[in-house]
């Protein structure tokens, strides 16, 4: 495809970052070497592409690395802006408002769905999910504005807000099998759920979103490096 | 200036930096607009009702319609009146990325770890912020010298983004630096940083946008023996 040159991805298997940039360049139709990140190890590529975080995603295009997934989903969206679909809106203010609930999820969601996977009791886990019934709330009415009764938030096809909170949704599936928690309950925010459904289903759902098992695999991997380093103290 | 029939509001409080970021980047661009302080202790209808989720500095509210985050709103004045002065953010996607990555990194890391040096739970904490504010400020002496290749601004020739992003702060970094004697931005260990903040500062429309700094000193004062006599009553 034109203007695609050398791009590679340096990502991880069940990184919601990294699985957000892989469903914009997915939405672009757009090939690239996918490279696996050992995280608890970190190879020389990712330390020299991201010497500042030293994290993933990182996509290097033509040698030249881009780093944090909100950057680089928009500059996977400018440099492909001759394929469609446009992954952001073209007006000013819907790109802002889609911007604004982005920023949300990264900021409010990611961290509450976080913070149940990390609970070490009951009593946290129950806390934490009351924490995040009220972001799952906001993003219930961030729906209804956004997508005008449409099936996504950017309309009648996945754009950037739905990739921007989609990319989580296998870990919330995993953390529903591992600890019996439901997140997006439809009773409770039944446009949410509704649409959750429609994206697992949608085509880049279907190919960008690891399965929930591998997630809880990773989930205990993670547990057991946390256990043996507090072991080693 | 606007162009006829734009109305721009920005609903803000004089203190903060985020609300003088948006300020900048409205004056670099040439824009008028109207300025609605808000008492943050006792918040406005039209706050509360523009700024629904979080209730917070600034909002601009343009042709009636409301952008929030500070950084959010930057990027849609520099989208929404890209016809009018110079753009904010670089016209190549990858230069664009790289603004973008740094104005994450001034958010997510360096004043996070501000954050946690001013209001870290214990004295521990507060010297792991101030360590990693450091750090951050000599990362981003890094970031200065890869987005302006040897020119003033992170912007390159004329303030940019990334400038406007942690311009916003200057008022603050100049009040801290007075009352703690200290230089954030040190001359010897982060010389572009420091040259910088002063080339910046003197930019007519970042004077006109900054905090008095006297004033600022007092409200800072004031505030820490706020919290002071907080902590002193639950003890």
């Amino acid at each position: 495809m034109a203007g695609e040159g050398d791009l590679k991805l340096l990502g991880m298997v069940v990184s919601p970052f990294v699985v957000r940039v892989r469903m914009a360049l997915h939405l672009k139709g757009v090939s690239y070497e996918y490279i696996e990140q050992d995280l608890f190890n970190k190879g020389e590529l990712l330390l020299r592409y991201n010497p500042v975080h030293k994290k993933v995603p990182v996509l290097i295009h033509n040698g030249k690395p881009v780093c944090e997934s909100l950057a680089i989903v928009q500059y996977v969206d400018e440099v492909w802006a001759a394929s469609s679909p446009s992954i952001l809106p073209t007006d000013p203010h819907e790109r802002a408002v889609a911007r604004f609930w982005a920023a949300y999820v990264d900021d409010k969601f990611f961290p509450a769905w976080i913070g149940i996977m990390r609970a070490e009791t009951e009593e946290e886990r129950a806390k934490k999910m009351s924490e995040m019934a009220a972001v799952v709330k906001q993003l219930e009415v961030a729906l209804a504005q956004c997508s005008n009764g449409k099936d996504f938030f950017s309309g009648d096809s996945v754009g950037y807000l739905d990739i921007a909170v989609g990319c989580n949704l296998f870990w919330l599936d995993a953390m529903r099998k591992m600890f019996g928690v439901v997140v997006i309950d439809a009773a409770r925010t039944p446009f949410f759920a509704a649409w959750a459904d429609r994206f697992r289903e949608s085509d880049v759902g279907k190919v960008a979103l690891p399965d929930a098992d591998i997630a809880a695999e990773y989930a205990k991997k993670i547990q057991a490096h946390r256990a043996a380093a507090v072991a080693s103290k | 200036m606007a162009e006829g029939g734009e109305e721009v509001r920005l609903i803000g409080s004089w203190a903060s930096p985020y609300v003088v970021r948006v300020q900048i980047a409205l004056r670099l661009k040439g824009i008028s607009y109207e300025f609605v302080e808000e008492d943050l202790k006792n918040k406005s209808e039209l706050l509360l009702k523009s700024n629904p989720v979080h209730k917070k500095v600034p909002v601009l509210i343009h042709n009636g319609k409301p952008v929030c985050e500070s950084s959010v709103i930057v990027q849609y004045i520099d989208e929404a009146f890209a016809g009018t002065g110079p753009a904010l953010l670089p016209a190549d996607p990858y230069e664009r990325a790289v603004a973008r990555f740094w104005a994450a990194f001034i958010e997510d890391t360096l004043l996070k770890a501000s954050s946690q040096a001013s209001s870290g739970k214990t004295e521990e904490e507060k010297t792991e912020g101030k360590e990693k504010v450091a750090a951050a400020i000599v990362t981003l002496e890094g970031g200065l010298r890869e987005c302006s290749k040897g020119k003033p601004f992170f912007g390159g020739e004329s303030a940019g983004y990334v400038d406007v992003i942690l311009g916003g702060l200057l008022g603050w970094v100049r009040a801290i630096d007075t009352m703690q004697g200290v230089k954030t931005f040190d001359p010897s260990t982060t010389p572009l940083l420091a040259a910088w903040a002063e080339r910046f500062g003197q930019l007519e429309q970042v004077e006109a946008a900054m905090p008095d700094g006297k004033r600022l000193i007092e409200y800072a004062y004031a505030r820490a023996m706020q919290a002071a006599a907080a902590a002193a009553s639950t003890n």
